[in-house]
């Protein structure tokens, strides 16, 4: 009887030791110190910034600086701003296949899911009727441009926010390239040829690399590095 | 004469009809009645014209449009112009016109020439649709609710059940053994039960054995408790808005990297500022009900009013007012509880596997688009991240920086494709340093 009274005790320890483990806790961790960063982690949460963001190690850059990858965008967001920038402003990318096949990928992930894979406004948040009154590119009353486009996707307009914070200037203007070939396509205008520019410079960076090879550099592949640094 | 009599009723017919062509054809002309209107027909204009900008009963980055012929004194010929091009309409110096330019924070309306009268009759009649009256969802809300209370108090009957049978036999025994007590009759069972155990404790063999057996259970489970420490695996946590990655990359197909675009270029994935939220919440300001069907994403646990509630505050955080459709600048930071955290002395980078490798997010991150509530899938541990670099063959397409040494590799090995793991993807340096 006794024996009986002990047993159950202990499975009911057990079972309430078990079921405690709780999902919505982290597990206890052995040897604590080796897991957590003497350095500030992204996204920790220390005392030391109390007094500037409270706590969290994520904060606003300092101001007036310049974000990698960017150059300072000088045309207003107002209406003056917008048609300066649609008559104005012209895509410094040459218009490359890479450039373009680049510019799909991002497109499909950031401007399909509204714009649609067409760019008829027939993306899967408009079909679903989560956001409606989504314009073609083709659309007449708004004509856009390689400079509206880029204005656009800096600022954002009405309901549409801004993609600054998602994509580097490079990237936008890459969009803007497929933004621009999709137009085309619902005009039902001939696909734009790619510039031939950059399939010189190609050219010439093969060549290079060959120099590099009868040279016997390194493994590793620093050629492909220079082409990096090319675009 | 009678000739003469016939060409004058010809021309007078001709004129006659010219005349009445005339005046149809200027009624037709100028004529924007909303009371002609076809508001089926107008609701679709609207829904592919206006609503980028204009709701029917909200005001967004244009004012709501509801009762909007009403508020104009059907004026048509002013609305006319001014949804046409409105543009043009301020130029010539219209009040009414600038006023409202004034009041939209001189948002310019785009022109719409395209538009027919009858096009624009149709989308008045839609804007004087009155507001769906919302049907009580009590029923429904009942109908919900009630299996989940019924199977809770069938299990506690149930349990209550079992209790009072415990405790009946319990009562029984004893009522039995003082029966027997009292009627002098010996319980013979306890002494066969002791047999036993002496028996037990006098085999030395058996007891070897299973003490064995028993030492070896308790190493199993001792090392199985203790390679789960630091593994959180199937963590949890409650956020501070429920976000749930079921109607986001779920029902509504939203790209990981839309949210994460850091995954793409960066170390750590990101976790989205508020802004890149407000690019969709800007107009989507509640979740759609039991109503629009298909299209609605809420189930029997998670109803409407909680998410509205959810996206509420969302506003909060971000400091966005609905009414004025502005941000104030009152924000207030959002404490998202972290999940995935690799200890401090591994090192791992997301674009190196996500941009370069091209792996799916959902091979360490699970399932997401079906989590209601986000948890972390993969243990995280070593051996975890040692088994996939066995498996997977290095991604080369369009990747000239692998070429050559892949080439030189795959020679030593043999092989046609090589696997993470020859590429260095073992070494410890790769992960530890």
């Amino acid at each position: 009887m006794k024996n009986i009274f002990k047993i159950a005790i202990v499975s009911i320890a057990i079972v309430s030791l078990i079921s405690c483990q709780e999902d919505t806790k982290p597990n206890y961790q052995y040897m604590p110190n080796m897991y957590e960063s003497v350095g500030y982690e992204t996204y920790g949460q220390y005392e030391i910034f109390d007094n500037v963001t409270g706590g969290s190690e994520a904060m606003l850059p300092a101001e007036g600086s310049v974000a990698r990858g960017w150059m300072p965008y000088e045309i207003e967001n107002n209406n003056d701003g917008y048609a300066f920038a649609k008559a104005n402003l012209v895509n410094p990318l040459p218009y490359s296949e890479e450039s373009v096949a680049e510019g799909k990928e991002l497109y499909e992930i950031y401007c399909g899911i509204c714009h649609g894979t067409k760019g008829d406004g027939q993306g899967t948040l408009a079909k679903r009727e989560k956001i409606l009154g989504i314009p073609a590119y083709n659309d007449a009353g708004r004509a856009i441009t390689e400079g509206s486009i880029y204005h656009v996707m800096y600022y954002g307009i009405n309901s549409m926010g801004s993609y600054a914070s998602q994509m580097t200037e490079d990237e936008l203007w890459m969009v803007d390239h497929y933004v621009m070939s999709l137009k085309d396509k619902l005009d039902g205008k001939e696909a734009r040829a790619f510039d031939v520019v950059e399939a010189v410079v190609e050219a010439e960076l093969h060549t290079e690399e060959e120099h590099h090879d009868a040279g016997g550099h390194g493994v590793e592949g620093d050629a492909g590095e220079n082409h990096g640094a090319e675009h | 004469m009678i000739q003469v009599n016939r060409r004058n009723s010809f021309s007078r017919i001709i004129t006659l009809c010219a005349a009445f062509l005339l005046t149809l054809s200027t009624s037709l002309f100028s004529q924007i009645d909303a009371s002609t209107g076809d508001a089926e027909a107008g609701k679709s204009l609207f829904n592919t014209n206006c609503a980028a900008c204009h709701k029917l009963y909200k005001n967004m980055t244009g004012p709501s449009l509801f009762g909007v012929v009403q508020k104009y004194e059907e004026d048509y010929e002013w609305l006319g112009k001014w949804i046409r091009n409105s543009t043009a309409l301020i130029a010539t110096g219209d009040a009414r016109a600038n006023a409202i330019f004034e009041e939209y924070n001189q948002t310019a309306m785009n022109t719409f020439e395209g538009l027919s009268d009858a096009d624009i009759s149709n989308i008045l009649a839609y804007t004087n649709e009155e507001p769906p009256v919302i049907i009580d969802e009590g029923p429904g809300d009942d109908s919900t609710v009630e299996p989940g209370v019924s199977n809770n108090i069938i299990l506690a009957i149930l349990g209550l059940v079992l209790l009072l049978l415990v405790a009946v036999l319990f009562l029984v025994n004893n009522t039995l053994k003082k029966f027997a007590q009292a009627q002098g009759i010996e319980i013979a069972e306890e002494e066969t039960g002791k047999s036993i155990w002496k028996a037990f404790v006098e085999n030395q063999f058996l007891v070897l054995v299973s003490v064995i057996f028993l030492l070896l259970g308790s190493a199993y489970f001792a090392y199985g408790w203790m390679s789960q420490v630091g593994v959180d695996q199937g963590y949890a946590p409650v956020q501070p808005i429920h976000y749930s990655h079921r109607i986001h990359a779920g029902d509504n197909q939203i790209e990981c990297k839309y949210c994460h675009s850091s995954a793409r270029v960066s170390k750590t994935s990101g976790i989205p500022s508020l802004n890149i939220c407000m690019n969709c919440h800007k107009s989507i300001s509640e979740v759609a009900g039991r109503e629009a069907g298909d299209n609605s994403s809420v189930n029997e646990d998670y109803s409407k009013e909680f998410y509205d509630k959810e996206i509420q505050k969302l506003y909060k955080a971000v400091g966005w007012d609905e009414a004025t459709q502005s941000y104030t600048g009152e924000t207030q930071a959002v404490e998202w509880v972290r999940i995935h955290n690799l200890p401090d002395f591994a090192y791992f980078n997301h674009s190196q596997h996500v941009s370069v490798a091209g792996i799916e997010c959902q091979k360490c991150h699970g399932p997401v688009e079906e989590m209601e509530i986000m948890e972390q899938f993969a243990p995280l541990t070593m051996g975890w991240c040692i088994n996939c670099h066995r498996e997977t063959n290095v991604n080369l397409e369009g990747n000239e920086y692998y070429e050559k040494i892949h080439e030189q590799l795959s020679k030593k090995y043999g092989v046609e494709k090589l696997t993470a793991a020859q590429m260095g993807g073992l070494e410890c340096g790769k992960c530890h340093y």
